[in-house]
């Protein structure tokens, strides 16, 4: 793999990515742009930023040889990178902390996020309170029935959570009405975009500071068993634990990178969430990339069991990485990802997250096809006790 | 002379009144004799939204007028035989569709301009297309005779307005304060301050729209510019129409405030 120097500097991958947006946002993202090239390579902003992810989140994460299940699927090795045992139970603290030390530096006094799962809306509100900082949550009416833990928790925090009635209802709807607030409060907020996804340089942005999950394993993988695993697997919504693993693996050959979608109730039936397996490229919230869309160019709804996975388009580095074939991505369905929630619960007693669940059930198929001396590395993005309502739900038991 | 230019030539004097009302809401049998109700009313330029499903600038208004019309399914090409149909007895009023990128990418941007310029469509307002990202479309649209529209917020820096100018034809048109579309609060001394700088910089008529409510903040905001664009309040309007009356509520509404920019 040749060395890799992307985005440009507009923001694209390829023909993916860009600006798409309002022109009201323009100068707030050539801000955001200019700030960060500032103190991307700024000692100060690194150091503090280290010192968070050490002192608060609880950095390095280990990796864990899943032996029982590994035994269970009968083929390769499957370690889990455990990002799952991160302060506020997933990845998305590590974007999370870095865009607000941006606002920080900045001088925005009020921070805003949409999210899906909660997960992302978690940590935002963690970060707005742990910095002193007014935050407001965009979530998808649906979202706030689905993932009451969470919605209680950034309640906890100080947060305002706001339901989204437009739309679907979920995260996409999300997004949308956080670009609106962010046009009309543009000269105070800080908007914390919580996936590696919308106009540049979030993607960007968003993508280095989440690389630390993969700089972290480049470095733990051969200390544990003296070489790079053979395959890393991650869930992809948005796509930001997966760019987060994928980013710094890129360049290393022997690696294969494999994003996991959201196959909902089968990709033939079209009730799904995989835009890269089973949609075209398009421009929906700031940038080009793959999405689920008619021949109208209207964005379908899609269908998930998993509310942060359950978004039609997909981070433009994902869709340059299918392209130019560095990167595979597949789909798993509902069920495969229940099956492989319960049996993580069962042989390694861990409580995934329905997201990485999809990652772990694409881990389960692919096991068996591998040698035993072969090795797994999958990302595991988030705990699961936001998800036990949903779960006990699918089972019909009522908490 | 395409019919945006003739119309703005054609003036003299006086001041565009542009209103904005969404293709197929309340549903698309309505459009084109809304379009008629609006000329009658004095309408000089008409923008014609083209629904989309994540309408990510537009206030509650607008987006519950696309979410109508994409309860009828409407989609860009049903929007070009609205346009085609208006044209059979109107050939002078120019049509702007103003949108989203994606319907236009999906079907093309040559296709897309070829199309349009059939139906008699004369530019196209892409919210989500900043110029950074527009050149293979405003190619496309200059080689169809269309115009491409730019909208200007309240926070473009006069650095951006020369860029905006390269691509710009027709007019531009200055959104008067940030926010979503239907939001209130109009500054007309910043109005005047801002179009009085985008003169310096962009040759073609310049446009007032955001938080425009009534004839007396039409009649400040045309004082200070070329042309005023109203489009929540017209929308809110067809929403509250009885059945069958949006066209005729439309026409009154328009009516009172071409005469107050007339007075």
């Amino acid at each position: 793999m040749h060395p890799y120097d992307l985005p440009d500097a507009q923001g694209h991958f390829g023909r993916y990515g860009g600006v798409y947006v309002a022109e009201t946002l323009m100068s707030a993202l050539d801000e955001l742009t200019r700030e960060y090239a500032r103190y991307k390579n700024d000692p100060e902003f690194l150091a503090e930023y280290q010192n968070e992810l050490k002192h608060y989140v609880g950095r390095p994460s280990p990796i864990y040889h899943a032996r029982r299940l590994s035994e269970a699927c009968g083929g390769a090795q499957i370690y889990l990178k455990r990002e799952d045992l991160n302060h506020t139970g997933a990845h998305k603290i590590n974007n999370a902390i870095g865009q607000a030390l941006l606002a920080k530096r900045m001088g925005k006094k009020r921070v805003i996020a949409e999210t899906g799962a909660g997960q992302h809306g978690v940590a935002t509100a963690t970060v707005a309170a742990r910095y002193g900082m007014e935050c407001v949550v965009y979530m998808g009416a649906e979202d706030v029935k689905r993932q009451a833990p969470n919605v209680f928790r950034m309640k906890l925090l100080g947060a305002t959570v706001v339901p989204v009635e437009s739309g679907s209802k979920t995260l996409k709807d999300a997004l949308n009405e956080a670009m609106r607030d962010w046009v009309t409060n543009v000269d105070s907020t800080f908007y914390i975009l919580g996936t590696a996804a919308g106009p540049h340089p979030y993607p960007m942005l968003v993508r280095d500071f989440v690389s630390v999950i993969g700089e972290e394993s480049k470095v733990q993988m051969p200390e544990m068993i003296g070489r790079q695993p053979d395959a890393v697997v991650a869930c992809v919504g948005g796509g930001s634990n997966a760019i987060g693993m994928f980013h710094p693996y890129i360049p290393v050959e022997g690696v294969r990178l494999i994003g996991v979608e959201a196959g909902g109730d089968g990709l033939e039936t079209g009730r799904h969430a995989a835009p890269l397996s089973a949609g075209r490229p398009g421009v929906l919230h700031g940038a080009r990339s793959y999405l689920m869309q008619d021949a109208n160019g209207q964005i379908i709804e899609t269908h998930s069991v998993s509310a942060g996975l359950d978004y039609p388009g997909v981070g433009p580095e994902h869709s340059y990485l299918k392209d130019i074939g560095r990167a595979e991505y597949v789909a798993v369905t509902d069920a495969e990802a229940l099956t492989a929630f319960h049996d993580l619960c069962r042989y390694e007693g861990i409580i995934p997250a329905l997201e990485s669940s999809h990652a772990l059930a694409y881990a389960a198929k692919l096991a068996p096809t591998l040698g035993k001396d072969q090795v797994i590395l999958v990302n595991l993005s988030g705990r699961g006790d936001k998800d036990i309502n949903t779960v006990a739900g699918l089972a019909g038991i009522t908490l | 002379m395409n019919r945006i230019d003739r119309c703005f030539a054609e003036l003299a004097g006086r001041k565009a009144l542009i209103p904005f009302i969404t293709a197929g809401d309340p549903e698309p049998g309505q459009t084109v004799a809304m379009m008629h109700a609006l000329v009658a009313g004095g309408a000089n330029v008409i923008e014609l939204g083209v629904p989309f499903s994540d309408p990510m600038a537009d206030g509650p208004v607008i987006q519950r007028a696309s979410e109508r019309a994409l309860a009828h399914g409407v989609g860009l090409r049903d929007v070009l035989a609205m346009v085609a149909q208006f044209r059979a007895d109107d050939d002078a009023t120019p049509v702007v569709l103003m949108g989203y990128l994606n319907p236009v990418e999906a079907m093309g941007y040559a296709e897309f301009a070829k199309a349009a310029r059939a139906a008699g469509v004369d530019g196209l307002l892409t919210v989500d297309c900043p110029p950074e990202e527009a050149e293979a479309l405003s190619l496309a649209l200059h080689a169809e005779q269309l115009a491409p529209i730019y909208l200007i917020a309240p926070t473009t820096p006069a650095e951006r307005l020369s860029g905006i100018a390269r691509h710009a034809r027709g007019y531009v048109y200055y959104v008067s304060l940030k926010g979503v579309t239907g939001a209130a609060n109009l500054d007309v001394t910043e109005v005047a301050r801002r179009v009085a700088e985008i003169r310096q910089h962009i040759q073609l008529p310049i446009g007032v729209g955001f938080g425009i409510r009534d004839g007396q903040t039409a009649r400040q905001v045309a004082d200070v510019s070329d042309a005023v664009v109203i489009g929540s309040r017209l929308v809110q309007a067809v929403e509250a129409a009885a059945p069958g009356e949006a066209a005729a509520t439309l026409q009154t509404l328009l009516r009172d405030i071409r005469a107050a920019l007339d007075a």
